[in-house]
């Protein structure tokens, strides 16, 4: 996952130790979200990797969004922004997989 | 996968897909619900207030058994400003009540125990399956659903779609439009424990009392949206959220700005030494009566957030869901009874029905707001400054006679904002309102 950071305040904000907190079934090597091939991104997608709230949107060093979407808390965000530019393959994951909320 | 038929197959087992199989495995029909998390709630976020009405009308002593956490007894509005809160507090010792209106709950904890009830009622729950698609007859009727469990069937006369905002299945079907992002809000939340002594002590509340704080301002950096504090026994629940096209606009990240909230002066001190120990984030449908997509068709009904019953407003939602989940509900046995077929003709008597609720009634009279909000930021901006400095300026004593500090606060207004955009914006907010 990326580090996606922003002063908040005094500290700086990491997603990641927010995530830490939660429980996942991650379905390894089936991820239920993916990029399709893309040589430069629309700014939809590219606006994800700061809307995202788990974070799990970056950007390589060609200037392409990447996804690792072990973290997502599959509130559809992504699927909403990009639904216009068709970058993104969404689906639920396999029933039973996924987040785990413990209180919601 | 199961080879039987059922009256009624139900997609999700939230409050809306609870209160849909309840009703109708209550009065006797076969019934199938299909949820795709590991246990019901596993997958669901609120904030959460539960309205008693809504669920009192499907089990009327819920109250005995049910995880609630505190009955809500004093209600904070705050507009914030980056240092300040101008608040109305309404607390008053009624809502201690023999059966109280509202209430804290946790939502993976309420789910599982409503399905409890669904299923006592004789529902069969199928977890850990992901409906993947309708099932259609060459007439285009929907028969049936297929699922992700080895790409399994079941056929039912009728299929009840409760599987909540961000619903796969019947978008992809066709039965309603994509959500669009300026008619959804992105929300994030956090769970923070706390001893209970310490909660009661810091809101001033004995036995299971509960306070709730909504709020709105610069905490949302001119995003149209809100902030939520709920006190539960022993945790509260914290979150923010704004509507997803505001967010594509800013510079900011969801959980930059609940930080940002989180450590807000009139904020921080009232979790000050908690624990959080969850993380979540959520849609919420705030397009109102106008994002309203078709809500039946032949052999289908929606119900919940799929469609699109929420009243931002008002922060109501689980109460619609479980409202239109009873009344689709009671719309088939009542139809099944009368050995009449669940066409998109006969089904009408669903919207009939609903129309004759609060659910429709709110829903139309709200239905310019979510539009006027979007349109006038200055509500959660502007305004929440110019109403701190006027109130600062009003109660700090400092040798400045009243009259011109009178006149101070209506400058203030007016150089914020010219006189015609004021009268102009509190004609457009009543009209919307109306
Ligand atoms: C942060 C936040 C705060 C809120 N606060 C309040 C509040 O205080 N009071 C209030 O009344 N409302 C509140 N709401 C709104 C309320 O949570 C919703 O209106 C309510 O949960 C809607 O219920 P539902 O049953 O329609 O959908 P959901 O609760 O979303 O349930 C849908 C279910 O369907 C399942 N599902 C989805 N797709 C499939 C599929 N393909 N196959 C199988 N299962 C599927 C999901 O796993 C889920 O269990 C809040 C919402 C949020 C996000
Ligand atoms: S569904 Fe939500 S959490 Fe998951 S990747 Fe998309 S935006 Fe991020």
């Amino acid at each position: 996952m990326m580090n996606i950071s922003e002063a908040g305040g005094t500290a700086p904000v990491k997603v990641e130790e927010r995530l830490f907190q939660n429980r996942y079934m991650v379905d390894a090597g089936r991820p239920h979200i993916r990029i399709r091939p893309h040589e430069t991104p629309s700014k939809a997608l590219l606006a994800m990797t700061r809307l995202c709230p788990a974070g799990c949107y970056s950007v390589n060093d060609r200037g392409q969004v990447e996804a690792v979407v072990d973290g997502c808390v599959e509130c559809g965000t992504c699927r909403v922004v990009t639904a216009q530019t068709g970058e993104l393959e969404w689906n639920y994951p396999r029933g039973g997989f996924g987040v785990l909320f413990k209180f919601g | 996968m199961i080879e039987e038929r059922f009256d009624a197959i139900v997609v999700g087992a939230g409050p809306s897909g609870n209160a849909a199989a309840y009703t109708m495995a209550k009065e006797g029909l076969k019934v199938l619900q299909l949820e795709r998390g590991e246990y019901p709630g596993s997958k669901n976020v609120q904030g959460a207030i539960l309205y008693a009405d809504a669920l009192e009308k499907i089990i009327p002593d819920f109250r005995e058994d049910a995880p609630l956490e505190r009955h809500v007894i004093e209600q904070r509005l705050w507009t914030m400003d980056n240092g300040s809160h101008v608040g109305m507090h309404y607390r008053s010792d009624d809502f201690n009540e023999e059966r109280p209106n509202r209430y804290t709950i946790i939502r993976a904890q309420f789910d599982r125990w409503f399905s409890g009830k669904v299923r006592e009622a004789g529902a069969v729950l199928l977890c850990e399956t992901t409906v993947t698609e309708l099932l259609r007859d060459t007439a285009g009727r929907v028969i049936g659903v297929r699922t992700d469990r080895g790409g399994g069937t079941a056929f039912a006369d009728i299929v009840i779609l409760g599987e909540g905002v961000n619903g796969l299945v019947g978008q992809r079907a066709g039965l309603r439009p994509e959500l669009k992002p300026d008619t959804v809000a992105l929300a994030v939340k956090e769970m923070h424990f706390l001893p209970r002594e310490t909660i009661e002590a810091r809101f001033n509340l004995k036995g299971n009392e509960g306070v709730v704080i909504e709020a709105m301002g610069t905490i949302t950096d001119g995003m149209t949206g809100t902030g939520f504090l709920y006190t539960n026994q022993e945790s509260i629940s914290i979150g923010i959220g704004c509507i997803v096209s505001d967010f594509t606009e800013s510079n900011r990240t969801p959980y930059g700005l609940l930080e940002a909230f989180k450590r807000h002066p009139s904020v921080q001190p009232l979790l000050e030494g908690s624990e959080c120990k969850e993380y979540v984030a959520h849609l919420i449908p705030e397009g109102g009566y106008n994002a309203m997509p078709q809500l039946y068709g032949d052999g289908w009904i929606v119900v919940g957030d799929a469609g699109q019953f929420v009243n931002a407003v008002h922060r109501e939602g689980s109460n619609l869901a479980m409202t239109t989940g009873r009344i689709a509900a009671e719309t088939v046995v009542w139809l099944k009874r009368r050995r009449e077929a669940l066409s998109k003709a006969n089904l009408s008597e669903y919207q009939r029905r609903l129309e004759e609720t609060f659910v429709m009634k709110d829903m139309k009279k709200y239905r310019k707001i979510p539009d006027f909000l979007h349109h006038n930021k200055h509500f959660f901006n502007l305004y929440p400054k110019l109403l701190s400095g006027a109130a600062q300026t009003w109660f700090r004593v400092d040798g400045v006679d009243k009259r011109t500090k009178e006149k101070q606060i209506f400058q203030s207004f007016r150089a914020g904002r010219k006189l015609s955009g004021l009268i102009g914006d509190a004609f457009k907010l009543a009209r919307s309102w109306r």
